[in-house]
């Protein structure tokens, strides 16, 4: 087990790298000079070559990577333009905002994804399994901001059931998964994310389900005269691990790619910060948060990895 | 009953009522089992009406998609004429509906296009040349699969200033790594085999072989999943444009439009469903098609 954490390790740190060397690569992408925000118009050309001498943009381009790396290794993502407040602390609170979202979300899917899953896989052919099939694609197309929008006209424009935008009363420092006046902000939001999830993880349940059922154990269960409510029961302990593994990547694949969802319900996310960094051209925010959420996702596969490996014996001899 | 001897693929497929057409090639079979899959002709339709009414949009709109009026913004269907009611400035909807079918597709089709031919060309220099070109390539690629697709292209698009092209840019970068896997596999799988052995033996050069022997083999598969991508780009399009990255204002687009249209929930809440329904309705038919399109290029079933 020990060798198998040493060699995904050892895989991950070059992804790493590559994942930094592609955010450090985004201000260069944007138009303009990157310095242009922050000198005055009427900027002389010794005060330009002094800032950019300041800003070490006078190096060549692998020495500046590697001074930009050796900061955000010590967690300094630099200044908000629009703030003037460290990255750092612009993106942190934000993250665990969506980190609740998701952790709520996820769940949900696969609570929701694997039942539908499951239902479509004993019975396969039939008409409940059509119909989940069929749902789980609509679930992959359906573009979920729009949803979000069409969930806040049904409950909390003509119902008035739900609000429509924000996360509770008091703000997000002061929210509390444990009061209903904070957790109805969460509802609408939450079903929203969780809907590309369960399409993804219904049919990922009844792929793996079809896969087992064709497999010898089955096939001896049966022989020894072992009901069929047995036999279900010990397909599905066996369909649950790849299940789970792609329920891990969901969580990483949410917590980067909750933008549109927050945007739709001002949900004061990482994706919230993101788009407003969009909006404000706060180019190191940018750059920070994409960072900092495409590095959880690189740990989040990497502890699916480890995970699925102190599971399944079978991968670990792979 | 007389069985057909097999010998190509196609009379493998049990079901053939007419063994007389021995001769079919792979893609007429393919062709017939798409149109005996009557779902797949009826969404492929449907993709088609809204490929017609993109491009033939001028002649088919009832009114001008930039024509705003103070007096009549977010009126109800029917609306003097307006048959699905105006938007937050006055201007037709489904005028506007119309038009945006352009650029959906456009930006559904275009980074499909491009991720295809970059990501499939490097995928079957990598698959075929090994080693270190391979290494190269596939952990380059890699790391563009370390982001989450909706960040990658909010990223690149983000940095770049927004706008429909950088949109689109943005796009194929996110498409690319995936087919570039996918033709990798598939030329590697074929590397090895025995007919191109004898290709290189009779010294044939490199791009002669990739030419009839491999690309026969790899372009299935690719077209197979590009054909699923377009759904995905549709809906990702759509999303940047929404996030205000894509397509600008005034132009109209089924992303733009929800976004804009988004202040108005509470005035014309039916009015500023629809553009999302339009994005529904589009990705889900490509989505079935694409279905469709597999399986029936699927021999083994």
């Amino acid at each position: 087990m020990f060798a198998i954490i040493l060699r995904r390790l050892i895989y991950a740190i070059p992804i790493a790298l590559g994942v930094s060397v592609v955010c450090f690569s985004l201000v260069y992408l944007a138009p303009g000079d990157p310095l242009q925000t922050i000198l005055p118009a009427d900027a002389s050309a010794d005060t330009i070559a002094f800032i950019k001498h300041e800003y070490g943009f006078d190096r060549p381009i692998p020495v500046q990577f590697f001074f930009w790396l050796t900061r955000v290794l010590q967690g300094d993502f630099g200044m908000s333009i629009a703030t003037r407040r460290p990255v750092v602390d612009e993106v942190l609170g934000s993250l665990s905002n969506t980190a609740v979202l998701a952790t709520i979300a996820v769940p949900l899917a696969f609570l929701i994804g694997y039942s539908l899953g499951v239902i479509a896989g004993c019975f396969p052919g039939g008409w409940l399994d059509k119909l989940v099939t069929g749902s789980a694609v609509m679930g992959v197309s359906l573009p979920n901001y729009w949803v979000g929008i069409v969930l806040v006209i049904i409950f909390s424009v003509e119902m008035m059931a739900l609000p429509a935008t924000g996360m509770g009363p008091n703000g997000s420092t002061a929210f509390s998964l444990f009061r209903w006046a904070d957790l109805q902000y969460l509802i609408l939001p939450a079903i929203t994310l969780a809907l590309v999830p369960v399409g993804i993880l219904a049919r990922s349940t009844r792929a793996s389900l079809a896969e087992i059922r064709n497999q010898d154990f089955v096939t001896t269960l049966r022989a020894k005269g072992l009901g069929e409510g047995a036999i279900v029961r010990h397909m599905l302990k066996n369909a649950m691990p790849p299940v789970l593994a792609v329920m891990g990547l969901q969580f990483g694949y949410l917590m980067g790619g909750s933008i549109l969802v927050e945007t739709v319900f001002t949900w004061p996310g990482s994706g919230f910060v993101l788009s407003k960094a969009i909006i404000n051209r706060d180019i190191p925010v940018l750059q920070g948060s994409i960072l900092m959420l495409a590095m959880i996702f690189v740990a989040t596969n990497l502890v699916v990895d480890l995970l699925q490996a102190a599971i399944d014996p079978r991968i670990r001899r792979a | 009953m007389t069985q057909a001897v097999a010998t190509s693929i196609d009379t493998s497929w049990e079901a053939d009522p007419a063994p007389a057409a021995k001769t079919r090639t792979y893609w007429q079979s393919v062709l017939i089992r798409i149109f005996r899959d009557k779902a797949t002709l009826i969404f492929g339709t449907v993709v088609l009406a809204i490929v017609l009414l993109a491009i033939f949009a001028p002649l088919i709109a009832p009114f001008d998609p930039y024509k705003e009026s103070i007096i009549g913004r977010l009126k109800p269907f029917g609306w003097r004429g307006h048959p699905l009611g105006t938007d937050e400035l006055g201007r037709d909807m489904l005028s506007r509906l119309i038009y945006g079918a352009r650029s959906s597709l456009l930006m559904g089709m275009v980074p499909v296009l491009v991720a295809t031919l970059v990501g499939g060309t490097l995928g079957v220099i990598g698959g075929f040349a090994g080693k270190r070109v391979n290494t190269a390539i596939m952990r380059t690629m890699d790391v563009f699969y370390a982001f989450p697709s909706v960040l990658l292209a909010v990223a690149i698009s983000g940095a770049m200033g927004g706008g429909m092209m950088n949109g689109m840019i943005a796009l194929s970068m996110v498409f690319t790594p995936a087919l570039c896997r996918i033709a990798e596999t598939a030329t590697a799988q074929v590397r090895s085999l025995d007919f191109i052995e004898a290709a290189r033996a009779t010294g044939a050069r490199p791009l002669t072989i990739i030419r009839h022997h491999v690309l026969g083999n790899v372009l299935g598969p690719v077209f197979i999943y590009a054909s699923s991508l377009v759904s995905v780009s549709i809906l990702l399009a759509s999303g940047l444009s929404f996030l205000g990255l894509g397509v600008k204002p005034p132009e109209p687009d089924w992303g733009l439009m929800l976004s804009t249209l988004r202040q108005s929930l509470y005035v014309n809440p039916i009015i500023c469903a629809m553009p999302g329904a339009a994005i529904f309705v589009t990705s889900i038919c490509f989505n079935l098609v694409s279905d469709g399109i597999r399986s029936a290029m699927d021999v083994r079933q």
